[in-house]
């Protein structure tokens, strides 16, 4: 998965403080990187002559952002976003790597779809894009996807999306199958038959409110399912966005007990809650459903604890029209390219957890959990950096907005943190123009 | 901020009573008996609305609640349009507010409006131009203000003006009731004494004592000593979705008899919406009976949508244009 480099250039990051959180460093240091790869960080290697030097003082330089859940809209739905639009988005938020579900249009259930949208990341160049195959064909939920075709092709896992199974049986079926191949399986846990149709949590806000709940249950009771079938297939698992906290002690258990299962958070999850849907937000409508201030608590706290290894955006660009109208018939999700790292960087500043473990939940935490090998400033390690201003503030508005998606309830937020370069693959493709 | 009330704290759109408060709310039942008396006379009509427009535009189907509006409008002198939207398939956002910018091109100057969608009328006041006002007549399982009110109406006189001593039960599928929501909503800002729900747990939203009730699961507990009770009106599709077992269960259960109603105090009085399922959460005996109040409440309609229709225009109405 190369992405088309110019002349390999030889780069000096000076001055910055290095936190790799995959190598344990977090000094002040220098980064060299030459023909796209890391070189060493620290000592100048013998006769490194720069072609470049970035000066990162007063900066992070990190690993790029790996980024779990990112819809590109791409191909399908362009009247909402484009590879190209969200890739600049992703570079200019110092993400180098993201991971499409497969629920576009067509689904990625062939490998000309993953071909077709690598081939356009490519062209673009300014971001890594890695597609998970459908788990089932057409995400219908009833025959097994040519598993072993879209691996070949490049997908790093597999998943259903959004959609559910036409029953529990298909879903063994299709773990062991994805076991066959080494392939992890990101489950949204919902049981879509208790979710009934719902938009939001079920709880005092939609009670006021009169809106259709989605219950606790539908989540931890998908997620006690799905492990005891982990259990019985041994494959590996992937909980994508987990909104309670119940959902994310069952993990923490099975974690402890040895299952291979991971789990992600969504940034507005860790922000959010059922209240923010009071006066019929649409920008809060979120499937799952923002839950109760005590589960995002809750989350944090797994987030702490690592239950929750990954930290996503979850982004889901919208055309302004979706957004309007009665709330439930307003398109779910939030535009969280733009967002991620500064919102991210908050819980440092709130000392919900150190900086170096906040930034490994965003770099190798998620690529291990793809299986890729990046996320990390490691010798020899593909150079994707990070290069940010951690005390530079800025406010979230339309204009500095890359996403074409404008749908965020953070608009107007005061967000600390700023992107100032962005490398991939050794080349530079986001500066800060100031 | 507050889309129904404006910077004088005078009513601008009436969407729903969770905003409002008691003193608006007294406001809007004192205008109404004053109407009350207009809607009982020979010439019932009074010139407060003369030259204004008025769309009924209903994207769910109602005969009830359109018609006292539309009553309600020609008795303030207002022009009525009525509009049925009514095809089953979810009207889209985009559509929705197409619909509105191409009525409100024709220079309406109030809209009133029922939709399946929890949320719709807030969506559309906050959409309408400045001087256009929002009614909601019932917004999915969200709010149903006018018949709210109407009930407070029909309950202050039979009743006296003294809610703090009464005990109100409220009967039926609160969960999917916007009618249940905005009564709780009105007789808690009335500081009413004790409001009770009464229905199986299906039928009882999560946490419904965060709205301020009683929970019963058991009708003669539920009504015990109550000084007035609100009959919910129950939609036969309760039996596919699981949540009841059948019509014959829940009747035995939660459908009021004349013996049942021993139980209340005796000079309890019985409120329906409409329209009633005889035999299922009533006897004919009980809503025909001397307890029952529920065509009054339909009389009472009338004036109660007539008062909110003139305090949300009179702002309007006192600035030149």
């Amino acid at each position: 998965m190369s992405v088309a480099a110019d002349k390999p250039a030889r780069i000096r990051i000076s001055g910055g403080r290095v936190i790799d959180p995959a190598g344990g460093i977090d000094a002040g240091q220098d980064v060299f990187i030459a023909a796209g790869r890391i070189v060493a960080t620290g000592s100048v290697p013998d006769g490194f002559n720069p072609d470049l030097d970035i000066d990162a003082s007063g900066c992070i330089v990190c690993p790029g952002l790996v980024d779990l859940s990112v819809r590109i809209r791409e191909p399908g739905k362009e009247h909402k976003a484009t590879i190209a639009s969200e890739s600049l988005a992703a570079a200019s938020g110092g993400i180098t790597t993201l991971c499409c579900p497969p629920d576009t249009y067509p689904v990625i259930d062939t490998p000309a779809v993953t071909e077709l949208i690598r081939m356009r990341a490519e062209t673009t160049g300014l971001t890594r894009i890695v597609t998970l195959g459908a788990l089932t064909r057409g995400l219908a939920g009833d025959q097994l996807s040519e598993m072993a075709a879209l691996r070949k092709a490049g997908c790093v896992g597999v998943s259903n999306a959004l959609q559910p199974l036409a029953s529990p049986l298909i879903l063994r079926r299709a773990m062991e199958y994805a076991a066959t191949f080494d392939l992890t399986v990101f489950l949204h846990a919902d049981d879509h038959w208790l979710s009934n149709g719902g938009c939001v949590h079920e709880g005092r806000v939609a009670t006021r409110m009169g809106l259709p709940g989605i219950p606790e249950a539908a989540e931890t009771a998908a997620v006690a399912r799905d492990l005891a079938l982990v259990q019985q297939t041994g494959v590996r698992a992937h909980f994508c966005h987990l909104t309670s906290e119940r959902a994310a002690r069952m993990v923490a258990r099975a974690q402890y007990d040895g299952l291979p299962v991971s789990a992600d958070v969504a940034v507005p999850y860790l922000y959010l809650s059922e209240i923010d849907i009071s006066d019929f937000n649409t920008q809060c409508h979120l499937i799952p459903p923002l839950r109760t201030v005590e589960d995002r608590q809750g989350l944090r706290e797994a987030l702490r604890r690592g239950t929750l290894s990954a930290i996503c955006s979850d982004h889901q660009p919208h055309e302004p029209d979706a957004k309007l109208g009665p709330f439930p018939a307003t398109e779910p999700g939030i535009s969280g390219l733009d967002t991620l790292l500064p919102l991210a960087l908050q819980l440092a500043h709130e000392q919900v957890l150190p900086l170096p473990d906040l930034l490994h939940r965003l770099t190798r935490g998620p690529a291990e959990i793809l299986g890729l090998p990046g996320g990390t400033l490691a010798s020899g390690a593909t150079a994707d950096v990070c290069i940010f201003d951690p005390e530079r503030t800025w406010v979230l508005d339309s204009t500095s907005m890359r996403s074409s998606g404008k749908n965020t309830p953070f608009m107007g937020w005061e967000m600390k943190g700023r992107v100032i370069h962005t490398l991939l693959g050794g080349r530079l493709v986001y500066s800060l123009a100031d | 901020m507050n889309l129904q009330i404006d910077e004088h704290g005078r009513l601008r759109h009436f969407l729903s009573i969770d905003g409002l408060n008691r003193q608006l709310l007294t406001e809007i039942l004192d205008t109404a008996e004053s109407f009350a008396g207009v809607t009982e006379q020979t010439v019932k009509k009074v010139p407060l609305l003369r030259g204004k427009t008025i769309v009924n535009l209903f994207f769910e189907a109602s005969t009830r609640t359109r018609t006292t509006f539309e009553l309600a409008a020609k008795r303030l002198s207002a022009d009525v349009l009525n509009i049925n939207i009514t095809q089953s398939s979810a009207i889209k956002g985009e559509t929705l507010l197409d619909t509105l910018r191409n009525l409100e091109a024709m220079h309406v100057d109030m809209f009133i409006v029922r939709h399946s969608d929890s949320g719709a009328a807030h969506f559309i006041a906050s959409h309408v131009a400045p001087h256009v006002r929002v009614i909601n007549a019932g917004d999915g399982r969200h709010s149903h203000p006018t018949q709210a009110m109407l009930d407070m109406f029909t309950i202050r006189r039979v009743k006296g003006p003294d809610f703090g001593r009464l005990r109100v039960a409220i009967v039926g599928d609160i969960l999917h009731s916007r009618v249940a929501r905005s009564q709780i909503h009105a007789l808690n800002l009335l500081n009413t004494g004790e409001v009770r729900v009464v229905a199986p747990a299906t039928l009882i939203p999560a946490h419904a004592e965060s709205l301020g009730v009683h929970v019963y699961h058991d009708l003669l507990a539920g009504i015990e000593d109550v000084d007035v009770i609100i009959m919910l009106r129950l939609q036969r599709e309760r039996m596919q979705g699981a949540l009841l077992p059948s019509e014959h269960e829940y009747y035995e259960l939660f459908g009021l008899t004349n013996r049942k109603l021993a139980h209340a105090q005796p000079d309890v009085t019985v409120m329906h919406p409409g329209p009633i399922n005889r035999g299922v959460e009533m006897d004919s005996e009980v809503a025909d009976g001397s307890h029952s109040v529920i065509l009054e409440q339909v009389t009472h309609g009338i004036a109660v949508r007539m008062a909110v229709m003139s305090l949300a225009m009179s702002r309007k109405q006192e600035k030149p244009e």
